[in-house]
């Protein structure tokens, strides 16, 4: 599995993409999938994350999502940010094209 | 161009079926998607940073209006309205859902295209020159022998699960279009003193992680055991390539590790073999059938001089700029060949708009015999254009943003997609491509550089070329932040190079200013005529390295 | 596992023998390095014997022992690890080899249709393999572009008696 988060961190989410269109979800608090990293379940310290990790088995069973993995996140003024640019990147949509992706579908989304 | 017969689309016909059925099972879960990756991987289905990504295969770079068309509507239908060439003559969606995917599949067997052996450790996609056809000096039409290679690769039962990825490239002209020495296998087209043409065959050359030149194993195979000769190359290769490391089972690795000779002996042992079973024999008839498709369009018979053409070219100066670096000369007189840019100023390389596919198709419909190329270098081409509509292409294109007079120049760069799409990346490419682009923006500042390639990579697979750009970029990741580090004098013409690392890596807010620095210490020491590439030639690494990093 | 052969599911009568381990009476299948060291004996058996290449373990070596050996096993330590096919092929196409060439360990549906071309006739497979996944998957493809090791007609071979046969009509 990929690993995309760093031994020491903090905060970390969870992200996976969607089997049938491949769009990038996060893991919520409610054990749903949201589009919207300001949706994400925040895990704070090395077990939390493991826990949350162990929360996206039951849809990569079901077939909903692929490839979940943890990253860090950051948490700043009520809102989580993606601490690597890959993973701020992946939460937005291509910095090369503002029109496209999350940062033109929904609120929220950071740069 | 060549056209499939009733057993080409049966073929294709039957892979549609086959992996629609694959994606049924793994929507419904049947597959898991530890099954299901190695099939989605045999048919170009990657799972990117956004989403899925569909690569389409674009046999040896030719295309019908016809199916650039399709491509837009693909583009339009089940995307976000556009596509992306890559150095491979490829094109790849960005965002297609996997429940879409044997619809699209189905559309492109429509106007007998297909998805197969796009990615996955097979032989892939076959590329070639661009100006196949209409070349000058070229020795036989390319596009024969690839066609000959993509249908004696297709489900090939022995070579579909090889240590690694295979690409095959073939140039017709002793100028070198098609990066040969970068592939791993390269055919240069070759007339042997009885005047029969045949094949040159280099071996091992490659990019990624350890960028090597291919190694000539072959001076003449004629054409009738082309086949065979391939089957004992892959063979060797299949049997004694590393398997136990992703990162030295190319190829090229077994090449530098067994050496050149012994990897010729193990060849022509294999070859002698084959040779005599016979099965791999071409016949001429079948040669010339494929041939026959690749006939010289009805040309006219024209002069060689277009006064409407002449005239153009005084009384508009832009239009003036894109002839000198966008039109080629062709064999024909009257004609030239139209390089159409897919690198607007600021733009992203090899980005293409599904109106700006629908416009293209038009033009080349109207001007250029239906028929139109994909360039490794991330451009199309119009490969048979009569010189006195080239103005009334050069409107054309203009009209839809596709007349950037930069082909060759420094802003005609190539970039691999990168952070900003790819899920392998350490770094952005395209960003970086954009900001240098927008720094040489002005053309008459590009035409006083000259000829200067720039190729960028996100991280070391080397998509875009980096080794081998006159100038090349290369992402890396220093704890998370975005560096770049830069070669210089590479070259993937028939003088081959991989460029040297110049020194310590610049940060983002560094690297613009890093090539400005290059570019002009290379105007401060160049002799005339010399273009960045003489000049580097001639004086090596040290005068940049100097510039580049005495003041910091 | 089960074990397909000639496309019919059979019971498997080899036993495959650790190299420490007392032959059985029956049919067995050995290692190579067993066949080299033991193979005065295991040809004076009255009972078939197969040898069991492992990947890296190209056919040559036994290339001139071929007509005592009754099952020669391919291993596929993962799908991915293609070397097998081209042993299979040389087995049938360079050593004129007619016994069992049979395909063990990673094999998958998907490759089915692609080994039965290199020249296996045997196949072991997962036990949820059914004779309808393997007719299903056997077949996916009826034309073939390239001569392998099955003889089937080629796309090239095909186009030459179309052709053959609109010259006969167009001078009947
Ligand atoms: C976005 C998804 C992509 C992924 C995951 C990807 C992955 C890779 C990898 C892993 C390699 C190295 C293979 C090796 O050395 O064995 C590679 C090589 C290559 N890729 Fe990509 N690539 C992608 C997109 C592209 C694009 C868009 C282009 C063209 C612009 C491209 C062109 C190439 C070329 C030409 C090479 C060959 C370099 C060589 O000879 O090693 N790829 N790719
Ligand atoms: S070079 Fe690296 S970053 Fe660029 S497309 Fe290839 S794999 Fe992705």
């Amino acid at each position: 599995m990929a690993q995309h988060t760093r031994k020491g961190a903090q905060f970390q989410a969870l992200t996976a993409n969607r089997l049938s269109d491949g769009i990038v979800v996060y893991l919520t608090r409610e054990d749903r999938w949201s589009e919207s990293l300001q949706d994400a379940d925040v895990a704070e310290g090395k077990e939390a994350g493991e826990a949350l990790l162990a929360r996206a088995a039951p849809s990569v069973e079901a077939n909903e999502v692929v490839e979940p993995y943890l990253f860090e996140v950051s948490l700043e003024d009520e809102s989580v940010r993606a601490v690597s640019v890959r993973e701020t990147i992946r939460q937005a949509g291509p910095t090369v094209r503002r029109d496209l992706g999350k940062q033109a579908e929904l609120a929220g989304v950071h740069r | 161009m060549y056209r499939y017969d009733e057993f080409d689309q049966q073929l294709v016909n039957e892979r549609v079926a086959q992996f629609s059925g694959q994606v049924a099972r793994r929507l419904t879960g049947e597959l898991t998607e530890d099954e299901f990756k190695p099939l989605r991987l045999m048919n170009g289905v990657y799972l990117q940073l956004h989403a899925y990504m569909l690569r389409i295969a674009i046999p040896y770079g030719t295309l019908s209006s016809k199916q650039l068309r399709m491509l837009a509507h693909i583009g339009r239908k089940y995307d976000r309205g556009y596509g992306h060439f890559t150095t491979r003559q490829n094109l790849q969606f960005n965002w297609p859902a996997l429940k879409d995917v044997p619809d699209i599949l189905k559309d492109l067997a429509s106007v007998e295209m297909h998805c197969i052996q796009t990615s996955g450790n097979c032989i892939r996609n076959v590329t070639s020159d661009q100006y196949a056809g209409a070349a000058k000096n070229e020795l036989e039409d390319p596009r024969i022998v690839s066609e000959i290679i993509r249908q004696w690769s297709t489900f090939h039962p022995e070579f579909s699960y090889l240590p690694r990825k295979f690409k095959i490239a073939v140039s017709g002209t002793p100028d070198d279009r098609a990066a040969i020495r970068v592939h791993d296998i390269g055919i240069q087209i070759v007339q042997n003193g009885q005047g029969e043409i045949g094949y040159e065959i280099y071996v091992g050359g490659g990019l990624g992680r350890t960028p090597m030149i291919g190694k000539k194993i072959s001076g003449f195979v004629p054409k009738a055991d082309l086949l065979a000769y391939l089957e004992a190359i892959m063979r060797v290769y299949n049997m004694y390539g590393r398997r136990d490391n992703i990162y030295k089972a190319r190829i090229k690795i077994l090449v530098h590790e067994i050496g050149v000779e012994e990897m010729q002996r193990q060849v022509e042992a294999e070859f002698a073999e084959i040779r005599k079973s016979g099965t791999l024999h071409l016949p001429e008839e079948e040669i010339a059938r494929i041939e026959a498709y690749f006939q010289p369009p009805a040309y006219e018979d024209l002069p060689d001089e277009s006064t409407e053409l002449n005239k153009a070219v005084v009384a508009d100066p832009a239009f003036a700029n894109w002839v000198k670096s966008n039109v080629a000369q062709h064999k024909v007189p009257g004609y030239a060949i139209v390089n159409i840019s897919l690198k607007p100023i600021g733009g992203v390389p090899g980005d293409c708009t599904s109106d700006q596919m629908d416009a293209i198709a038009d033009i080349a419909e109207k001007f250029s015999f239906d028929e139109l190329r994909v360039t490794h270098e991330q451009n199309l081409t119009l490969a048979h254009v009569r010189k006195k509509d080239l103005y009334a292409v050069y409107e054309a294109l203009k009209a839809h943003d596709l007349a950037t007079a930069n082909i060759g120049l420094i802003t005609d760069q190539i970039a691999c997609p990168g952070l900003d799409y790819c899920a392998l990346a350490n770094a952005r490419s395209i960003p970086l491509a954009q900001q240098i682009s927008e720094r040489f923006a002005d053309i008459e500042r590009q035409h006083e550089i000259g000829e200067l390639k720039i190729n960028t990579s996100g991280c070391i697979n080397a998509c875009g070329h980096h080794h081998v750009g006159h100038i090349g970029i290369l992402g890396v990741d220093k704890k998370g932040v975005e560096y770049y580090q830069v070669t210089l004098g590479g070259a993937a013409d028939e003088k081959t190079a991989i460029g040297d690392i110049v020194g310590r890596a610049f940060t983002e807010d560094e690297i613009v200013d890093a090539i400005e620095t290059i570019v002009t210490t290379y105007i401060g020491i160049r002799k005339d005529g010399e273009r960045f590439i003489d000049t580097y030639r001639r004086v090596g690494v040290d005068p940049f390295k100097e510039s580049l990093y005495e003041t910091h | 596992m089960k074990l397909i052969r000639n496309g019919e599911f059979v019971e498997d009568n080899f036993t495959t023998v650790g190299d420490e381990d007392a032959l059985p009476e029956g049919p067995a299948i050995v290692s190579l390095e067993r066949w080299q060291a033991e193979r005065e004996t295991l040809r004076a058996r009255n009972a078939p014997i197969g040898v069991k290449l492992q990947s890296g373990q190209e056919p040559s070596p036994i290339a001139e022992d071929l007509d005592h050996i009754d099952v020669v096993a391919l291993e596929f330590p993962v799908y991915r690890n293609g070397r097998a096919y081209s042993y299979a092929r040389l087995l049938r196409e360079r050593y004129g080899y007619k016994g069992e060439v049979r395909a063990v360990g990673n094999v998958l549906r998907d490759q089915f249709q692609f080994m039965i071309r290199c020249g296996f006739d045997a196949l072991e497979v997962a036990d949820n393999i059914t004779p309808e996944i393997w007719a299903e998957n056997v077949g996916s493809f009826s034309l073939f572009y390239q001569p392998a090791a099955d003889g089937k007609e080629t796309v090239l071979s095909l186009r030459q008696r179309l052709a053959t046969r609109a010259r006969e009509k167009a001078t009947a």
